[in-house]
């Protein structure tokens, strides 16, 4: 996790995953990647595990695993998956509304 | 896959979760199947999720078992309102920690799918959820939400698989709703993962009457009702009505109960009806045959019996103050809570619901008497079949219950009077038949019974008059152009007055005239006996002169002998002889 100072262009996102499993895994190495290319210094990922804390599910109205969630900035977005399909991650972040 | 675990076995050996829902137990011979799920489909508005909701409410209620309502498609605080209309209080139920609601919300826009995924999320709350309440119920409502939600039909196809069977394994009994489709029972084939149990909702709509109707299109392992069942949403929640007309097997009753009308109980061997049986009454429009009814309502409740009274022409008030007329009051009795006069117009429901709200009313006011006046006007909402169906259920579970029915029935003028619109007859245990007799420029009432089962019964016609005294039976008169009745039987009864009285006078008369001419004889035998008499006196002054003579004639005899110096001693015993 990666800890900046407070801007209105911090990008606040949760990845929630259900133990340590593969695509989890390659979920987080993804998300990891792609935050680095696009939104280096002004992201802050948390990961949540369901296993660990199930009453987390209901909030951010997760049913499948694993979840991203971009909490920050406004509106929220959900992208399901493992996160492998990157073009679509970026357009499900909003981080590229159309393709180049 | 993990044996269910439940010492509760019914004969069939699978055991079995009761839903609570009225009827629906009944039809599924105990309820649906334990710690397995249960598929529910219908189209949309038939009432899903009511019974859905219904079956957790029920649970944690009545047996509790808390439960968990995970909800795809509406939030917990419409889910709420919803069914706080059914007198559900849900957050009641909520904050004791019997029911857990869980709205997933599924937005196709909101969501980004890229690449491999699970609904292990799904899962997880679930899991959450059921052990936070310890349920032992779940409903997913709908689940096929999901198919909209979510674009890799593949992956999603796997999970709900998987997710039947993590159901089952956890040993939860399960509701799953879904929606109905085209060729299949459900849209996307839910049929295929649940296979224990698929219920069917229906919401049919004929004649611009719906009809909701329930089905039980498979239960695997276990004897089911195969109709299609009414069922009714209320404000007491749903209602299946189980149409018992499995056998003819109920108890019947040796008692006899007063019609009200004491001259008909004589007609009937002078003991009325037989309680728990069927009584039909039927007549062309205006011979009385609500009168008759009303007399039946009124007798019954002068029993202390309570009466539930069917009305689909007349409005209570109405029926009341016709009644009054004929001196009945059944205000008192309504008043008492004895009577209850339910009017509704037949057109309101279908003909289905109609028998299922009879059957509700007359489980929840549990009366001895039922009647329904007239049954007639149900031909308005189905067809001949379908009146005769519901008839013959109702009149099953009237039995069954041992309550008496009486239905009237209108019989159309011109057709034959000895027949029913829909062949009720067969069904009926009495049948009472009124008819107007045209007579001599007017129209009189005629009774008579056609038919009443197991008792002797007169087989006369009578006239049946309305009087401010309620119903009264009188012989009609059978002349040589037929029954007489009315003002031609007032007739026939001068004339007959009058012949009678003249046959009086005549024996009066020739009574007179005999009893002069015995006095003349009388007087002929006291004139004869006083000529008797004379002449015997005459006969008796004779013999007396002849004796004195005699006697003078011995004295002088004596007197001679005497003076001829006769012997003393003879002469002296000849006077000591006499």
């Amino acid at each position: 996790m990666k800890t900046v100072e407070e801007n209105q262009d911090m990008w606040e996102l949760r990845l929630y995953v259900a133990g340590q499993t593969p695509k989890s895994m390659t979920a987080f190495a993804n998300l990891k990647k792609l935050c680095e290319e696009h939104l280096e210094g002004k992201y802050k990922i948390e990961v949540i595990d369901l296993l660990k804390n199930p009453q987390l599910a209901k909030g951010d109205q997760i049913f499948a695993i694993p979840t991203l969630v971009r909490k920050l900035p406004e509106p929220l977005k959900r992208v399901i998956g493992d996160l492998s399909n990157t073009e679509r991650v970026l357009v499900g972040l909003d981080l590229r509304p159309l393709k180049e | 896959m993990t044996k269910i675990k439940s010492n509760l076995k019914s004969p069939e050996g699978l055991p079995k979760c009761q839903t609570g829902i009225r009827g629906l137990d009944e039809i599924t011979d105990g309820g649906i199947p334990k710690g397995r799920p249960t598929l529910l489909c219908g189209s949309a508005g038939c009432g899903k999720t009511l019974m859905a909701m219904e079956f957790l409410v029920r649970g944690a209620a009545q047996f509790n078992e808390p439960g968990v309502f995970m909800s795809f498609e509406e939030s917990s605080e419409e889910l709420t309102q919803n069914v706080a209309s059914l007198g559900f209080d849900l957050n009641d139920l909520i904050a004791r920690n019997k029911m857990y609601i869980d709205q997933v919300r599924i937005e196709r826009s909101e969501i980004e799918e890229t690449g491999e995924y699970d609904l292990e999320g799904l899962f997880i709350r679930l899991n959450h959820a059921i052990d936070s309440v310890g349920a032992n119920r779940v409903v997913l409502d709908t689940i096929e939400s999901l198919f909209g939600g979510l674009a890799n039909e593949g992956i999603l196809r796997a999970e709900l698989r998987r997710l039947f069977r993590w159901l089952k394994e956890k040993g939860v009994t399960a509701i799953i709703t879904g929606e109905r489709g085209e060729k299949m029972l459900t849209r996307h084939g839910l049929e295929e993962y649940v296979s224990d149990c698929v219920i069917l909702l229906d919401n049919r709509v004929e004649g611009q009457i719906s009809t909701r109707r329930l089905r039980i299109v498979k239960y695997r392992g276990s004897s089911h009702g195969t109709n299609e069942y009414p069922f009714l949403i209320d404000e007491k929640g749903i209602s299946v009505l189980p149409i018992t007309s499995l056998g003819l097997q109920h108890d019947v009753s040796t008692e006899r109960i007063s019609s009200g009308i004491p001259r008909l109980d004589t007609m009937m061997g002078g003991e009325g009806y037989y309680r728990g049986s069927s009584i039909l009454v039927s007549g062309t429009a205006g011979t009385g045959k609500t009168s008759i009814a009303a007399h039946f309502a009124n007798a019954a409740c002068s029993r202390d019996e309570k009466c539930l009274y069917f009305a689909f022409e007349e409005a209570p008030s109405q029926i009341t103050r016709n009644m009054r007329s004929i001196g009945i009051d059944l205000e008192p009795w309504i008043e008492q809570g004895l009577l209850d006069i339910y009017a509704v117009r037949p057109t309101i429901y279908g003909l289905e619901m109609h028998l299922v709200k009879m059957y509700k009313m007359v489980m929840d006011f549990k009366p001895k008497v039922v009647i329904i006046d007239p049954v007639t006007n149900l031909i308005a909402i189905g067809s001949d079949t379908e009146v005769k169906s519901m008839l013959a259920r109702l009149i099953d579970f009237l039995k069954a219950n041992q309550i008496t029915a009486l239905f009237t029935n209108l019989s159309h003028a011109g057709g034959t009077l000895e027949q029913t619109e829909f062949g009720i007859s067969s069904l009926m245990d009495t049948w009472l038949l009124l008819r107007d007799i045209e007579l001599g420029g007017e129209r009189n009432r005629g009774m008579y019974i056609l038919k009443s089962r197991g008792m002797a019964h007169s087989n006369q016609i009578r006239e049946f008059l309305l009087t401010d005294n309620g119903i009264d039976l009188i012989d009609v008169y059978i002349g040589s152009g037929g029954v007489l009745t009315g003002s031609a039987r007032a007739a026939q009864e001068a004339q007959e007055k009058a012949s009678e009285l003249m046959r009086t006078e005549e024996i009066e008369r020739r009574k007179r005239e005999l009893d002069s001419k015995s006095k003349a004889l009388e007087a002929q035998i006291i004139a004869l006996r006083s000529e008797f008499d004379a002449a015997q006196e005459e006969v008796n002054k004779l013999t007396q002169q002849e004796e004195m003579q005699e006697k003078a004639q011995a004295g002088v005899g004596a007197e001679m002998r005497r003076l001829r110096k006769a012997d003393a001693s003879s002469a002296d015993d000849a006077r000591g002889k006499k």
